[in-house]
């Protein structure tokens, strides 16, 4: 309860106060300007603490602080806290949060939305926030009716005092509320007693983003703002060695180009003179070390790097003795290369940077870091930036990033053009953007005994840290990123002699968490290669992994699911191969049946997917499936397509032509089943994306007897003959 | 100046005339419903309808829109934006949104030429769309909900 009183209205107020020079807005309608803010009294309305008020017409206002970037949290967040608040849920909406420490993520400590676990981590501090203002809202209903809170209750937005059938809806007990003093303790609901947690609403944001009226950070005007787009280097940590304007200040429209950290800003009236203009700048680049980067010599540099000895991340037994005395041995390398975020939205935002003061409007999945570096750019304390959070079009890990850049680079333009600037990424410029997914490339020995079962195992992982060189290089233990192993190193079977191991590859190309990080490369490795296994010691795949996996586990719980609503070992119809695959990550278990056929030209189609999750309670049912769905048409669109590579030091990729994303008639049909769970709660929106590509290769396997080993599939290596 | 009738009303907007219709519409006259997604008609978050049918706005120039209806997700009628909406929040479609007005508004030609489509229809009318979050299954069946509303004269 301790922080639900210590964020206290006005200690909250105060402090957004001083960050915004006007009263707690909300950023729902981007408001966009200073003239846009109402200049009158706010509305009564009670605001017990910094995540909810209720207006003096019944409406709920649930603020939240993690990013609405299609994973559904501005719903299931409003959810939490409506539950405890006995609000009526047609009254709630949602607002992005102010950048405060009331907002800090309640295990890591800033503004962030990322590890899904939005859900998880609010999952106490919503509700008692509701729970507080329910019990306000309850005393002044007491105090009005001069009756006992006790002989009271609170249900559909209103309070009850049952002995004398009198009820006043929280509207109207928004003056006499505003007036209490926030409980010291409060009494979270039974589950038993849920009403909105677990049964499955609406999302609220669908009527918005149906109509167009939903406001992304690319569709934010403010008065007098100027469109700029970057020319950055060709190859990443490449320079601006010389430049000159004058044929792209030639253009119409264009009215500034200024040099920032990042490249040349052309800045315009518009996007599209700002984009001609960047096509008649003259710049010289110096390319830097980079500029002979080339993804076929570099795969045989992690090849090489893959020899050494890397540094320890798990160790049971001896692996190289189970190795040397097993009666079956099996050895593979296999390989997954960069991948782009390829957000539907590309990189952009707002800045207004004035001598005192610098407001952004931008789609960021952190917004502490992102203050605090734009303040830095401005030459301003973090309280005197605003930063106002739009709707993401996508952010998958890529709108979390460590320098800010995409921030920054609007603040530098800002600055130095002194008017506000929006800067717009191209498809192009996002797809050269880098910070992609690591390419990995593992070693994986397995050894079996005579009986068949599974006695040792190795795998050397040989990928770059993205930690390294950036404020999160804490997080490197021992020497170990465990961002590079993770998946592999927690894996949940039971293998008497097991070492996993990190070998690092040089940085230089920027890369970053990518929907599910080192579990997207990891679980592939894992997954297949323990169907490799299966198939050496002639038992089914299935059985093969249910008897490595710990009696009563939740990986065997979902396992057991997933194929029985898949009909594992039923017959499938001619020409069509089933594969299974389960994983953990980010607290959630999930077990993926996949059925797939492929064309005569060795194309794969996948027909059908079975996933099964335990993510522990349950918010949002529909949100659940719906981001079971989201990952693993993310993680099949990479398993079929997805590719960055570099030649001459340049990405060859450039848009959606030839980095393909999967269409509505490529769609396999998903079924999801929730395991009804009261363990610990894991996240759902990553958890989709490692089970699809392993799932789907095994039953690749299972049909024509070709192990894929290398992302993305190739289809001449499927094809018959 | 550019003579354009947009979402039925007349406009008059100073760009040239090469400027792609995407850039007319969310800058000049600030209807950024149409989003901006690839800039090469590979994704379709930028579909607007030229005369009633389905263009990418991103590499359509603005000056193909002369004398012609522009119609943007803001502007599409109601026999038709309503019913695709309504099946939009029954099937609890978007996730980020962002594609999905280019997905609505190639839905709503969809259901005007051929009101009960099947399967293979929605494969042939929205493949040309991408929801990077994975909606398709979703969207599929909020297409087949909308057709029979429409067709039992609802959801206006």
């Amino acid at each position: 309860m301790n922080e639900v009183v210590n964020l206290s209205r006005r200690g909250f107020l105060k402090t957004s106060l001083a960050a915004s020079g006007g009263l707690l807005l909300g950023v729902h309608i981007p408001a966009l300007g200073r003239s846009a803010e109402p200049a009158g009294p706010a509305p009564a309305e009670f605001a017990p603490n910094a995540y909810l008020r209720v207006a003096a017409d019944d409406a709920v206002t649930v603020f939240a602080g993690h990013s609405e970037m299609g994973q559904g949290v501005y719903t299931s967040l409003a959810l939490l806290v409506a539950e405890e608040l006995e609000a009526d849920w047609t009254t709630v909406r949602v607002e992005a949060a102010p950048v405060d420490p009331a907002f800090n993520h309640s295990v890591y400590g800033a503004q962030m939305t990322g590890g899904s676990s939005s859900t998880w981590s609010e999952w106490d501090r919503l509700r008692k926030a509701g729970a507080a203002a329910r019990m306000m809202l309850i005393a002044a209903a007491a105090e009005t009716w001069n009756v006992e809170p006790s002989a009271c209750r609170a249900e559909n937005g209103q309070v009850v005092h049952a002995d004398t059938k009198r009820s006043l809806s929280y509207g109207k007990l928004v003056e006499k509320a505003s007036h209490l003093k926030p409980p010291k303790e409060v009494t979270l609901k039974d589950p038993k007693d849920f009403k909105l947690i677990g049964k499955g609403v609406k999302r609220l944001d669908t009527p918005d983003k149906t109509n167009g009226k939903a406001v992304f950070g690319l569709d934010v005007t403010v008065p007098g703002m100027l469109v700029a787009v970057v020319a950055r280097p060709p190859v990443f940590g490449g320079k601006v060695k010389s430049f000159n304007a004058d044929k792209a200040k030639a253009v119409p429209g264009v009215r500034h180009v200024v040099e920032i950290e990042r490249g040349v800003a052309v800045v315009a009236d518009g996007f599209w003179p700002a984009k001609l203009g960047r096509e008649a700048l003259e710049i010289a680049w110096d390319e830097g070390p980079l500029a002979t980067l080339d993804s076929r010599a570099q795969g045989e540099h992690y090849a090489e790097l893959a020899q050494k000895q890397g540094v320890t991340a798990r160790q049971e037994g001896d692996a190289a003795k189970g190795l040397d005395s097993a009666a079956k041995k099996l050895e593979a390398v296999y390989e997954l290369p960069y991948l782009a975020h390829a957000t539907m939205e590309p990189m952009n935002a707002v800045a207004d940077v004035r001598p005192d003061s610098c407001e952004i409007w931008t789609g960021t999945q952190f917004q502490s870091l992102d203050r605090d570096l734009a303040a830095r750019d401005a030459g301003l304390k973090p309280e005197q930036v605003r930063l106002h959070t739009m709707f993401l079009g996508g952010g998958f890990g890529r709108r979390a990033v460590p320098d800010s850049h995409f921030v920054r680079e609007a603040v530098q333009t800002s600055k130095a053009v002194k008017a506000p600037v929006k800067v717009v990424w191209t498809r192009e410029d996002d797809m050269h953007g880098g910070f992609y997914r690591p390419r990995a490339y593992h070693h994986v020995q397995a050894g079996l005994d005579a009986a068949g079962a599974l006695t040792a195992w190795r795998q050397r992982i040989v990928c770059q840290s993205f930690l390294v060189g950036t404020p999160f290089e804490g997080l490197i233990k021992n020497g170990l990123d465990e961002t590079t192993v993770e998946g592999a190193k927690d894996m949940a079977y039971q293998i008497p002699n097991l070492l996993v191991e990190w070998q690092q590859a040089p940085t230089g190309v920027p890369t970053l968490w990518w929907r599910s990080v080192g579990h997207s490369h990891s679980a592939f490795v894992v997954e297949s290669f323990l169907d490799e296994a299966a198939h050496a010691a002639g038992k089914d795949p299935y059985e093969f992994r249910r008897d490595l996996l710990p009696k009563d586990s939740r990986h065997r719980r979902v396992l057991d699911l997933a194929v029985e609503k898949a009909g594992w070992g039923k017959p499938l119809p001619e020409g069509r191969g089933r594969g299974l695959a389960v994983h953990e990550s980010f607290g959630s278990f999930v077990a993926q049946v996949a059925e797939v056929s492929v064309s005569k030209e060795g194309k794969p189609r996948v027909h059908r997917v079975v996933c099964a999750i335990d993510c522990g309670p349950v918010v949002n049912p529909s949100g659940v499936e719906a981001q079971m769905e989201s990952g693993i048409v993310f993680g099949l669109t990479a398993a079929l397509y997805g590719e960055i590579t570099f030649e001459k030091g340049r990405v060859k990729q450039r848009n959606f032509h030839d980095y393909r994303m999967l269409r509505i008639n490529e769609m396999p049909t998903v079924e999801v089943h929730i395991v009804p769970s009261t363990d610990k709660q894991g996240g759902v929106g990553e958890t989709g994306v490692p089970p699809i590509a392993p799932a789907v290769c095994n039953a690749l396997f299972a049909l024509t007897g070709k192990r894929i080993r290398r992302l993305p599939i190739r289809n001449e290596e499927l094809k018959a003959g | 100046m550019i003579s354009l009738k947009v979402n039925g009303k007349d406009r008059n907007v100073d760009v040239r005339p090469d400027t792609p219709l995407l850039w007319v519409v969310r800058e000049t006259l600030g209807l950024t419903g149409t989003k901006f997604g690839c800039g090469m008609a590979q994704c379709g978050a930028c579909i607007v309808h030229l005369d009633g049918e389905a263009v990418r706005s991103c590499v359509t120039p603005v000056s193909r829109a002369v004398g012609k209806e522009v119609t943007t997700i803001e502007g599409l009628a109601a026999n038709l934006a309503g019913p695709l909406q309504q099946a939009w929040i029954a099937e609890d479609v978007p996730q980020c949104g962002y594609c999905q007005s280019g997905q609505i508004m190639a839905a709503a030609v969809l259901l005007r030429e051929c009101p009960k489509p099947s399967d293979d229809d929605v494969d042939a009318c929205m493949a040309g769309n991408v929801c990077r979050c994975g909606t398709y299954q979703r969207i599929r069946r909020a297409i087949h909900r909308a057709a029979e509303m429409k067709a039992k004269g609802g959801g206006q």
